[in-house]
């Protein structure tokens, strides 16, 4: 990301749903209050379920969403055209000023339109094939938030979409920057997802990583003695990525700027080669030219299983040191988001550079692991860069840098130095 | 018989339920010869609001049924016209 | 975009199992497409499909590797296998070198909705019985599993991605995996694409927006792309894979080179989700852009690789934006489809056209559309009707349009130019 030529990606908009607040301030003041998502579920009746918890997004009116656009895209969608739709009012963007080939979206899905999937699937199999809706061909698979927030913006540029479970959602800000290498001026990036219905919950149960405690407050505790497997949630983050010169022409507020990005893979299971998140960690800093000193935080992938806690822990204490930086993750208050989850990381590691503080995780008090975890309250500090992880199901590593904006060479003492002593 | 005749409303009821409403628009029975296009509707929501006239009326569509019901007058007609030959 | 070199390729394809099947299948202008054996398809409008005659255990998987896996991970599989023996790659590079990039529209469609069938009792239950879930279903719901079994397969642990950007698929992982090669981010990448679509809640929603062809009395003449009778696609299924090296990497290593990829871009219409504008405009931007990318002009593309998907729209708007792209060259130069012949595989077609490509620059010979008997005016290119024709095929333009308005080109070169020797 270093290379010369290549943009200094800056983010400039945010937004966020959860179920901790949707909207980007309200999930934050919230996250800060050390409020928690998870909850019984209430779209359905989870009665012979064994995991009848998650962090569903109760807050969310779907009547924000054009009439038009509901009927024909799944809730995940709703989120993001939404979440889209503010992260470009927030970077104070107005797409249809902008040509269209220079603008791009990147978003990542790791299982696309669960509820209106099997909404479909029951008529099919239920009635016949002529229950199936015309509105199935284009809502269900995982190009469909993509798809729609190009249309509904005009962005013409070059769009994607990435599936890597949880590492998608760090993997797809790395397209954002090779998009404006590519040329776009404004990329919109992340993902929300929404896998809360029966069928997609009968699938999380399969995988035997899912908690099934009854009690909101204990169900889900990363690094925690007591952890016991995750909980899904719904929801994640939009981000509006500009090149550097760009914001700063245009006079817009930019709120960090991604650094640096790596992924791998694990070795395939029984290998005796070790798994491979260090070496994300350590590519993604050599890409952001960072030393594991310069990172003030790490928002972990959390997974809230012994081994994955264990494994993570490990990694950074290898990188880092014994407690050699302080460790926290949103996880345990919004659930887990699968693709959405990192890239709400990144909001959330920008808001925390923004206002001096390092949000805690809620509900863990003992943790199983050596690491300086963020806990009981949020803690003051002054992180000017942060390391995301990710890691998705069956091997999947992603970690991203991103760094408090740089000042303006002309103007030195703008804005972002503002805000941070004003933060103090 | 009365019972299946199609009528504006019924028609107005399953575009509101399975296609929504544009941003602007009324569904009222004013709309009868506005083009599903300047109501909002492109050819996706008029294939799927024939499909759910087809199950409730319980007619089969012709694969030209889209082109031959522009308006929602013309897809109340053609839908009686069909239920008639129907019976 | 410094280039990837194409070092292996395996395909599992309708009609074919192997590049060498595969080949002989389209050269010979055969068609693949037949009335659904996959599931009784009475009551559905479409009923025909080019389907695989493939059984996994006849290709070395496991009994525990064909329950975990989906068919489109199996035939993902499988087609990496060959590419991977084919380029002899394996050993030579590190794990932490090797990527991967994969595409699919639909990941495991078959076994969710299998799956779907049991834990709803036949859909009589909205809220489902978790009870009946399957060990594996995990696997199923998140397609990246199948990019991971890929990387199993080819023992990487570089980057490993599945790109999923509907019809546009197979070219746009197959794109972002020239990429990581080009970006150093990796010195072999296992790229290419796979779907295995034909199952009910697939065929019904084509069924649904009418995309797919009603001539169910005559399969194997049902794919007809620019074809003046043409009346929709012939859903396909498969996989195709090919190794992509960086040409350091191929040359140090003395690996036999089939082409390269020099361009690859991708416009969206930010028209509408299945819909396209007869002017063909994005497509015809990403074409611009990919040969810019490659440092060719337009009459040096020998070979357009169409979509031609045999709807009226497509053809139509593809035609449009070859002639937009390349002017006066479009006549010149020769256009055809292979979803004449081994239909349409949604996210995997783009790179068993990729495959076909590579094999049309290797072997000097454009593969023909098959069907395409009547002439449209309004497609009025010079589209291989019926028979192969050998050629010297020195760059191809392989071009694809998608669901959620995706346009990308790819352009591939002939190996001895490419390395610049």
């Amino acid at each position: 990301m270093s290379e010369p030529g290549t943009p200094i990606a800056v983010v400039t908009g945010m937004s966020a749903v959860t179920a901790i607040g949707v909207g980007l301030e309200t999930y934050w003041a919230n996250l800060l209050d050390g409020a928690c998502g998870i909850r019984p579920l209430s779209r359905f009746d989870t009665t012979g379920y064994p995991t009848r918890l998650g962090a569903e997004v109760v807050d969310f009116d779907s009547r924000a969403v054009p009439g038009r656009l509901v009927v024909q895209t799944d809730r995940w969608t709703h989120f993001g055209l939404w979440a889209g739709e503010q992260a470009l009012a927030h970077a104070g963007l107005d797409p249809a000023q902008l040509p269209g080939y220079a603008l791009s979206v990147h978003t990542a899905s790791s299982s696309g339109g669960n509820e209106f999937g099997q909404h479909e699937m029951q008529g099919l199999w239920s009635v016949g094939p002529q229950r199936v809706g015309a509105y199935q061909s284009i809502a269900w698979f995982y190009a469909a938030t993509t798809g729609q927030l190009s249309i509904r913006h005009g962005m013409k540029g070059w769009c994607g979409v990435l599936v890597a479970e949880q590492a998608g959602g760090l993997d797809t800000c790395a397209q954002a920057q090779r998009a404006l290498a590519q040329g776009s001026a404004v990329v919109l990036t992340g993902a929300t997802e929404a896998p809360l219905a029966p069928a997609v919950l009968t699938c999380h149960i399969a995988s035997r990583l899912v908690s099934t405690a009854d009690d909101p407050q204990r169900a889900y505790l990363p690094f925690d003695e007591a952890a016991n497997g995750f909980l899904p949630g719904e929801g994640g983050a939009m981000l509006v990525v500009e090149p550097a010169d760009r914001a700063r022409t245009r006079g817009a507020h930019r709120y960090g700027v991604i650094a640096g990005h790596a992924a791998t893979f694990d070795p395939r299971p029984g290998s005796d080669r070790p798994p491979r998140l260090r070496h994300a960690v350590e590519q993604a800093l050599d890409d952001a030219d960072a030393r594991p000193g310069d990172i003030d935080v790490v928002f972990a992938d959390a997974h809230g299983s012994r081994p994955a806690d264990q494994a993570e822990a490990r990694a950074l204490t290898e990188v880092f040191g014994r407690c050699g930086v302080p460790v926290t993750t949103t996880k345990a208050a919004t659930g887990r988001l699968a693709a959405g989850s990192p890239a709400l990381d990144v909001v959330t590691a920008l808001l925390a550079m923004r206002d001096g503080v390092l949000p805690h995780v809620v509900n863990v008090h003992r943790p199983a692991v050596d690491l300086d975890l963020v806990l009981g309250a949020p803690r003051p500090a002054r992180p000017r860069t942060a390391l995301v992880l990710a890691r998705g199901y069956a091997g999947f590593n992603s970690a991203l840098v991103v760094r408090a904006p740089e000042p303006d060479p002309r103007h030195p003492g703008s804005t972002e130095q503002g805000t941070a002593s004003s933060a103090q | 018989m009365l019972a299946e005749k199609f009528t504006l409303s019924d028609l107005i009821e399953i575009m509101r339920a399975r296609a929504g409403v544009a941003e602007g628009v009324r569904l009222d029975t004013a709309i009868g010869d506005t083009s599903f296009l300047e109501l909002g509707y492109d050819s996706l929501a008029v294939l799927e609001i024939q499909a759910r006239i087809a199950e409730r009326v319980g007619v089969s569509m012709p694969d030209d049924a889209v082109s031959r019901m522009p308006t929602p007058n013309a897809a109340v007609e053609f839908v009686n016209q069909q239920l008639a030959q129907g019976r | 975009m410094s280039r990837a070199a194409v070092t292996g390729l395996g395909v599992v394809a309708p009609g074919g199992i192997g590049v060498k099947e595969y080949w002989e299948l389209l050269t010979a202008g055969r068609t693949a497409t037949r009335t659904i054996t996959h599931f009784d398809p009475n009551g559905f409008r479409s009923r025909m499909a080019a389907e695989c005659d493939f059984e996994p255990a006849h290709h070395g998987l496991s009994p525990q590797q064909i329950r975990r896996m989906d068919r489109c991970a199996q035939m993902a599989v499988v087609a990496a296998r060959e590419a991977l023996t084919d380029s002899g790659v394996l050993g030579e590079a590190p794990p932490e070198r090797i990527g991967v990039s994969l595409g699919s529209a639909v990941g495991c469609t078959v076994s969710l909705e299998r799956e779907y069938v049991v834990v709803s009792d036949g859909g009589a239950r909205w809220e489902v019985d978790p009870g009946y879930g399957a060990p594996h279903l995990y696997h199923s719901l998140v397609p990246s599993s199948v990019a991971a079994e890929v990387a199993w397969v080819a023992e990487a642990e570089g980057p490993v991605t599945m790109v999923s950007t509907g019809c546009t698929s197979g070219l746009d992982a197959v794109g972002h995996g020239a990429r990581l090669v080009a970006d150093g981010q990796a010195d072999v990448v296992v790229a290419g694409a796979a779907d295995a679509p034909i199952s009910p809640i697939t065929v019904a929603c084509f069924d649904a927006i009418k995309a797919t062809s009603p001539s169910n009395d005559d399969p194997q003449h049902a794919s007809r792309p620019f074809d003046l009778e043409r009346n929709g696609f012939v859903l396909g299924e498969g996989a195709a894979v090919l190794v992509l090296e960086s040409p350091e990497h191929a040359a140090r290593r003395g690996a036999r080179v089939y082409a390269t990829i020099d361009g690859f871009a991708n416009r969206c219409n930010a028209f509408h989700m299945t819909g396209l504008k007869p002017d063909g405009v994005e497509m015809a931007e990403a074409i611009r852009l990919a040969l810019a990318e490659a440092g060719l002009p337009a009459s040096a593309v020998d070979y357009v690789n169409a979509h031609g998907s045999g709807t009226k729209q497509n053809d139509r708007h593809e035609t449009a934006a070859i002639k937009r792209a390349l002017g006066p060259h479009a006549y010149d130069t020769c256009v055809s489809s292979i979803k004449s012949m081994v239909g349409h595989s949604l996210g995997a077609i783009g790179s068993l056209e990729l495959a076909a490509s590579v094999l049309a620059i290797h072997h000097d010979v454009v593969p023909p559309t098959a069907n395409l008997h009547t002439p449209d005016p309004e497609c009025d290119l010079d589209y291989v009707p019926l028979t192969a024709r050998e050629k010297p095929v020195d760059v191809v333009l392989s071009v694809g349009s998608g669901f959620g308005g995706f346009q990308t080109a790819v352009v591939l070169r002939a190996p001895g130019e490419a390395t610049g020797e």
